[in-house]
């Protein structure tokens, strides 16, 4: 019984491992009725050694697939070992699991067995019994199944955190080509009907304070990048567009591990692109947390981003008309947009020289990186005296620092 | 200079900071009584907690810092790094010479260093939050052994009251050889001298409830399973998972 178990663990965490979403914050659910479990700001109990951090009890309830995705391990066609979890077997780990405080509680996904709406009913029946049966308080993500009904994501929504769904390709185009039983249209339409119920549950709680939570952690989604030609700009647009249009929490880049030796995607043994995955998330966090217009980062005349150096000072190169930034004066807003200044260090500063003149050697001893930050500000009359071109700066801070990814700077990231 | 000792108490100190105060130091170091310097010219002056003299220089603070800023004090008391105390009177004295609200002068040289330990102190809570790993016993206590690199227990006991309403559990300090205990209703601060051997099977299978070495192979199962090899990132792994934790990690065993 115990070996089984294991077994099974083994294969449908191996299956779920590709979703990267391990997110376990942004939600409110408190622990008010004496039960088991709270949610916060999320914490990482874990790390593999991939460096990736283990929030949730991720797994898959079956690996068994009626559908042939080109870039899924579980595509009907791959020949390997099939599984699947009870409900309450994933309930029993879920809760055993959480009391000894390894995870911040369960994400949950599953391969499509007779059709989305019986597979989502599984799902959504792991999050009742959790909810209702163990008043279960922690993190609950659910993967919905692409086509789901109205009904059953409405349902899900009351026991779940976070709903996702995953987008998985950045065009149609190559949906079409790596996943043909598959439509945009089949993704778009639940993330539309789940953003819909959480404004409306916003608007009734504000009228009725017992009025049950919805989702309170919001949606999510994830492509998978280097799989196919897209451009940086078209995925970064999407993203976009998926922030702005559907009130998105995250977008989640998921970088190609090749899995399969089906011509259409890149051959096993092709390094997984983890430098332009890691330069994506720099450029979402750039647009979700300082401001920048994703125009700015990516345009038709710079499609693509930079791998040797990060897109904030690839923006500051492109644009040395708007510094120096003087630091005592300048709005927050152009303070964090200078490289070697993050969010942290800006309200620092803005705090600080309320106070008193803000020097140099005072950044230094907050532990704001000059050695980037130097060619871009001045601190009253503390200034780079030399005129720097944009490229003799991008060759001294690169000769400066030691980048972890030096050894290659090209898109794929080599095996060492 | 003048040596000031004190029990190593969080009243203790603000007695302390009271009398140097009442007695107009002009020069004052402070110390906990065991790890102070023996004086050369200066005198030794050796305080006794008061808890009203306490309150009154806390309820002073209290005025002039924000909730969050005396916060910060604390976790830095608890950094219990060497020298600290003094860094720490560095600030109340500024904090008490200032006019208006001057938490946030990061140009002063003590509000920085404030700042800078308390952070650290705060990433050592939120990594015991994450890396306390229960075992579960036959008479249902879900115990924890940890050895922080701050005296963190204090700062953790909220989160985990609040989490895990409803089991017994005991986080217990192996450095610091003390634990808080939670009984379903209250948590208490305990002494215990727990010498058992977690790591020693035969003991294990005696105090363990039935199902705790199912679980933990599972989670063995698990964490191995989710890695992806194709990404192996060990330095990565071992700057988020320092090796000194390693040790209570069923994951890592």
């Amino acid at each position: 019984m115990s070996d089984r178990i294991t077994e099974k663990l083994a294969i449908l965490a191996d299956a779920a491992k590709y979703d990267v979403s391990c997110s376990s914050s942004g939600s409110k659910r408190k622990n008010t009725n004496k039960g088991l479990g709270t949610t916060g700001n999320g914490i990482c109990h874990a790390y593999t050694e991939d460096g990736r951090c283990v929030s949730l009890l991720k797994i898959l309830l079956t690996n068994v697939c009626i559908y042939d995705c080109a870039y899924c391990v579980s595509r009907k066609s791959n020949d390997i070992k099939r599984a699947a979890f009870t409900v309450q077997e994933v309930v029993d780990l879920t809760i055993n699991f959480y009391r000894r405080n390894y995870i911040e509680g369960l994400f949950i996904s599953s391969g499509i067995f007779t059709n989305a709406d019986y597979t989502m009913e599984r799902l959504v029946l792991i999050a009742k019994k959790l909810r209702t049966e163990h008043k279960f308080n922690g993190y609950i993500h659910i993967k919905s199944i692409p086509g789901a009904s109205e009904e059953i994501l409405k349902e899900a929504g009351l026991y779940a955190d976070r709903l996702s769904i995953n987008v998985e390709m950045p065009t149609e185009k190559s949906l079409a080509l790596l996943a043909p039983d598959k439509k945009r249209i089949d993704m778009i339409t639940p993330m539309k009907i789940v953003r819909q119920a959480i404004i409306e549950n916003r608007e009734e709680r504000k009228l009725f304070k017992k009025t049950p939570l919805f989702a309170p952690a919001g949606q999510s989604t994830q492509m998978v990048i280097g799989a196919t030609p897209e451009t940086d700009l078209e995925i970064l647009y999407l993203a976009n567009g998926f922030y702005k249009k559907m009130d998105m929490r995250r977008v989640y880049y998921s970088g190609y591990v090749p899995i399969s030796n089906d011509n259409r995607l890149p051959a096993i043994g092709t390094p997984v692109p983890m430098v332009r995955e890691n330069r994506l998330y720099q450029a979402d966090w750039l647009m979700r947390f300082y401001g920048f217009d994703v125009q700015e980062i990516v345009n038709i005349q710079n499609p693509l981003l930079d791998m040797d150096i990060d897109p904030k000072l690839s923006w500051a190169l492109r644009n040395m008309h708007l510094f120096p930034v003087d630091v005592n004066t300048a709005a927050y807003n152009a303070i964090i947009r200078v490289p070697g200044i993050g969010v942290q260090n800006a309200n620092k500063i803005v705090a600080a020289r309320k106070f008193a003149p803000v020097t140099f050697g005072h950044l230094k001893k907050m532990g704001i990186s000059l050695n980037r930050a130097r060619y871009f500000i001045c601190a009253g009359n503390e200034f780079e005296v030399k005129d720097w071109l944009p490229a003799q700066i991008k060759h001294s801070i690169l000769a400066e620092g030691n980048s972890k990814y030096k050894p290659n700077f090209s898109p794929q990231m080599a095996l060492f | 200079m003048d040596i000031i000792t004190y029990d190593g108490s969080w009243p203790g100190f603000f007695s302390a900071v009271f009398e140097v105060y009442e007695y107009k130091f002009s020069a004052p170091s402070i110390y906990k009584k065991e790890v102070a310097p023996a004086s050369l010219f200066g005198k030794t002056h050796d305080v006794i907690t008061d808890e009203t003299k306490a309150k009154r220089v806390m309820d002073r603070l209290k005025q002039k810092l924000t909730p969050k800023a005396f916060q910060q004090l604390y976790k830095t008391f608890l950094s219990e790094q060497k020298d600290v105390e003094n860094g720490m009177l560095g600030y109340i004295q500024y904090i008490l010479s200032s006019k208006g609200l001057v938490e946030n002068n990061y140009t002063n040289a003590a509000v920085l260093l404030l700042q800078q330990v308390s952070r650290k102190v705060d990433r050592e809570k939120h990594r015991m939050e994450a890396f306390v790993r229960f075992q579960l016993t036959k008479d249902e206590l879900y115990y924890a052994i940890v050895q922080p690199d701050y005296n963190v227990l204090p700062l953790i006991l909220t989160h985990f009251k609040n989490r895990y309403a409803d089991q017994r559990w005991l986080i217990y300090d192996a450095l610091r050889k003390y634990g808080i205990y939670y009984d379903l209703h209250t948590v208490t601060e305990v002494q215990i001298d727990f010498s058992a051997d977690v790591h020693n099977k035969k003991e294990i299978a005696n105090i363990y409830d039935e199902k705790e070495i199912l679980y933990q192979t599972l989670w063995q199962q698990y964490f191995s399973s989710v890695n992806i090899k194709a990404r192996k990132n060990m330095k990565l792994h071992i700057q988020h998972m320092p090796k000194r934790y390693w040790k209570y990690l069923i994951e890592k065993h």
